[in-house]
C-alpha cells in the first residue's frame, strides 16, 4: 500500500510541474507585455517597470526563477495590477472562505447524494424511487450559474428568508445558498451513480448468499453491498472535486462571497498574469492533490488493485 | 405429403423473407431508441429548439442589435413580454429586443456546442484509435499525456487561451476542442485495445494493409456506437461549459452572445423586477441541456444493449 502511494506521489509531482510549466508559457506566449496600455510609456519607464518585475531576463530564467520560488517558498509574486498586493497576499484572505463553502459543498453533496441513492436503488419502482430518479436528472441540468440565480429569486427576492450575498465570516444564513447553488448537480450525478450500483451489487450472487443465510436486510445492506457500491461514487468524486473548484469561481462572483474566485475572474479581466498563473496553478495543484487521494481510497476500497 | 409440402415451402418463404428484411444493427437500435418515450420527447424538443432558430427570425420585428429608443427608459415597467409591441420576449437591460437575442443566443450555444464535439470527437477518436491500434511503448506514452492533461482543471486552461490569445469565437472553439477530446481518446483506445486481437483485423494485416488504412477503414466503423454515444453526450457538457464561461463574462463578446451571457445579465437585473430577462433565456438553456442529456441516454441505450 505504502508503496503504491509513494508511485502515485512519483506521477503526481511530474504531472505538476508540467502544469506550471505549461501555464508559465502559456502566459508569456501571449503577445505584448502586461503593460502595454492605451498610453504609451516612454520606453525608460518601461524598462525599469520591466526589470522591477524581472521581466527583462531571458524567458528560461524567468521561470526557473519562478519555479524556485513556487517550490522552495511557496511564493507567487506580486501583482501586475495591483501594487500593494501579492499573489500569495489574495491567497491568504480568500483561500479560506473558498476552502470553508467548498467542503460544506462537497460534505452535502456526497452525503445527500449517496442517501438518495441508497434510498431509490432500496425502493426501486416505488414512487419515491421514480422522485429521485426523475429529480436527480433534471438537476444535472441545474449548473451553479443556474442555481444562484433562481435561489436568489426565491429566497432572497420572493421570501426575503436569506442574504442575497456577502459572507459576514460564515455566519450560517449567508452559507446556506452558495453551499445548495454549488452542491445541487453534483449531488444529483452521485445520486445517480449510487442508485445504479447500488442496484447492481444487489442483484450479484453474494448478495444473494446473505439473504439465503437468513441476514437482517439491514447487516446486508450495510455490511456487505455498501462497500462495493462506494467505487463507482469514489471514482466520480474527482471528476466532482474539479466541478466544485471550478464553480467556487461563480459562487464568489455571484454571491460576493470574498473567495479566491472573485480575485480569479478579475486577474482574467484585467489581465493581471501573475495573479492568473498563481491562482491556476493553485487549482490545479488543488485538483492533483485530490485525484492522488481518491485513487488511494479506491485503491483501499477495490481489493482487486494490486499495488 | 401435400401438407409437409406446403409446411416446407412456409419455412423457406419466412428465411427468404428474414433476409430481405435483415436487421442490421443499427436498424435494431433505431428501433430500441423509438420505443423509448423520454429519447424521443427530448429528439422533438430539440427539433423545436432548432426550429425556433433557423425559423424564429422571420417573426421577429426586431433585430438584435437594435435599440428600443421608445421604452429602453424604462425596461423594468414597459419592457415586458407583450404582444402589441412586438416585443415577445420583452427588452433586455440596454431596451434590446430579447427574443431576437435569445434566438442569436441559442443559435450560438447549439453551434459551439456542435462544432465542439465534432472538433473533439475527430481528435480523440483518431489519436485514442492510432495508440490503441500501434500499442507499445507509443501507446504508454501517448496516454501518459492524456493522463497528465486530464488531472489539470480544463475550465482554467480554456479561461487562460482565452484570456492570453484574445476572446474570440475562434478561440474558444480552440480551447474547448483542445480540452474536450481527451476522455474520447481514452474511451476509443479501451474499444480498440479489444477490437485489435479480432480475426478482421488479423485478416486485413495478412492481406498486407497498411496500419492507417487498417485504423480508417477496420477500426473507426466499428468504433461508431461508443463514439455516437459519447458524441451526444458531449454536446451538452461544452454547451455547459461555454455558458459557464460566458456567465463570467469571459466567453463570446458583444455584440455576439450566447445563453450563458443572456443568463447572466438577466441573473444580475433580477432585483429591478425584470424576471423576464432570466426566464426566457433560462428556459431554452435548460430545454436544449435536458433534451440532449435524454437524447444521449437513449442512444445509449439503444447502441449498447449489454446493458439489458
Amino acid at each position: 500500500m505504502l508503496s503504491y502511494v509513494l508511485r502515485r506521489l512519483l506521477v503526481a509531482i511530474p504531472t505538476l510541474l508540467v502544469l506550471i510549466v505549461l501555464c508559465f508559457l502559456l502566459m508569456h506566449a501571449a503577445p505584448g507585455s502586461p503593460f502595454n496600455s492605451e498610453r504609451a510609456l516612454p520606453p525608460q519607464v518601461l524598462a525599469n517597470i520591466e526589470a522591477k518585475y524581472g521581466l527583462d531576463k531571458p524567458l528560461p530564467l524567468q521561470l526557473w526563477d519562478y519555479l524556485v520560488g513556487v517550490v522552495t517558498r511557496f511564493d507567487f509574486g506580486p501583482s501586475f495590477v495591483y501594487r500593494d498586493r501579492t499573489v500569495n497576499g489574495i491567497i491568504a484572505q480568500g483561500f479560506p472562505v473558498t476552502l470553508t463553502y467548498g467542503t460544506l459543498s462537497f460534505l452535502v453533496a456526497v452525503l445527500a447524494g449517496v442517501s438518495l441513492g441508497v434510498t431509490a436503488a432500496l425502493r426501486q419502482n416505488t414512487w419515491i424511487d421514480y422522485l429521485a430518479v426523475g429529480t436527480s436528472f433534471s438537476a444535472q441540468a441545474l449548473p451553479n450559474f443556474v442555481m444562484a440565480p433562481i435561489l436568489v429569486i426565491i429566497f432572497t427576492w420572493k421570501l426575503g428568508w436569506l442574504p442575497g450575498g456577502g459572507w459576514n465570516n460564515g455566519a450560517w444564513p449567508y452559507v446556506i445558498m452558495p453551499v445548495i447553488a454549488l452542491s445541487t448537480s453534483f449531488m444529483a450525478s452521485i445520486a445517480r451513480i449510487t442508485r445504479s450500483s447500488m442496484l447492481e451489487v444487489l442483484n450479484s450472487n453474494f448478495i444473494r448468499t446473505a439473504k439465503a443465510k437468513g441476514l437482517p436486510g439491514r447487516t446486508i445492506v450495510w455490511r456487505h453491498a455498501m462497500k462495493p457500491t462506494m467505487m463507482p461514487v469514489v471514482s466520480y468524486l474527482g471528476p466532482a472535486f474539479v466541478g466544485m473548484i471550478t464553480g467556487s469561481v461563480v459562487i464568489d462572483m455571484y454571491f460576493s462571497t470574498g473567495g479566491i474566485g472573485l480575485f480569479y475572474v478579475n486577474s482574467a479581466l484585467n489581465r493581471d498574469y501573475s495573479v492568473m498563473l498563481g491562482l491556476t496553478i493553485l487549482y490545479g495543484a488543488l485538483t492533483i492533490l485530490f485525484n492522488l487521494l481518491t485513487d488511494v481510497v479506491y485503491a483501499w476500497l477495490d481489493p482487486k488493485i494490486r499495488y | 405429403m401435400t401438407q409437409i409440402q406446403t409446411r416446407t415451402d412456409r419455412i423457406a418463404e419466412a428465411t427468404t423473407d428474414a433476409a430481405i428484411h435483415g436487421r442490421s444493427l443499427w436498424r435494431d437500435a433505431l428501433n430500441r431508441f423509438l420505443r423509448n418515450r423520454a429519447a424521443v420527447a427530448a429528439v422533438i424538443a430539440l427539433v423545436l429548439v432548432v426550429a425556433f432558430v433557423l425559423i424564429g427570425p422571420a417573426f421577429s420585428r426586431f433585430s438584435n442589435e437594435e435599440i428600443d429608443w421608445a421604452l429602453m427608459g424604462d425596461v423594468a415597467g414597459q419592457g415586458g413580454p407583450s404582444l402589441a409591441n412586438g416585443h415577445y420576449f420583452g427588452l433586455d437591460e440596454l431596451g434590446r429586443d430579447l427574443y431576437a437575442r435569445t434566438i442569436q443566443a441559442t443559435g450560438t450555444s447549439l453551434t459551439v456546442g456542435i462544432i465542439g464535439a465534432a472538433v473533439a470527437v475527430i481528435i480523440g477518436t483518431l489519436y485514442g484509435a492510432f495508440a490503441g491500434y500501434v500499442g507499445g511503448s507509443t501507446d504508454n506514452l501517448m496516454m501518459r499525456a492524456v493522463d497528465i492533461l486530464l488531472a489539470v482543471p480544463s475550465m482554467f486552461i480554456i479561461i487562460l487561451l482565452l484570456v492570453m490569445f484574445g476572446r474570440s469565437f475562434s478561440m474558444l472553439f480552440v480551447g474547448i476542442g483542445a480540452v474536450s477530446w481527451l476522455e474520447m481518446s481514452r474511451i476509443v483506445r479501451g474499444q480498440t485495445l479489444s477490437l485489435r486481437g479480432r480475426e478482421f483485423i488479423e485478416a486485413a494485416r495478412a492481406a498486407g494493409v497498411s496500419t492507417p488504412k487498417i485504423i480508417l477503414r477496420h477500426i473507426v466503423p466499428n468504433l461508431m456506437g461508443v463514439v455516437v454515444v459519447y458524441a451526444t453526450l458531449l454536446v451538452p457538457q461544452i454547451i455547459l461549459t461555454e455558458s459557464f464561461i460566458s456567465f463570467l463574462g469571459l466567453g463570446v463578446q458583444e455584440p455576439a452572445t450566447s445563453l450563458g451571457a443572456l443568463i447572466s445579465a438577466g441573473a444580475s437585473t433580477i432585483t429591478f423586477g425584470t424576471v423576464w430577462q432570466l426566464a426566457f433565456p433560462l428556459f431554452f438553456f435548460l430545454v436544449t441541456i435536458i433534451s440532449l442529456f435524454f437524447i444521449g441516454d437513449g442512444l445509449r441505450d439503444a447502441l449498447d444493449p449489454k446493458d439489458r
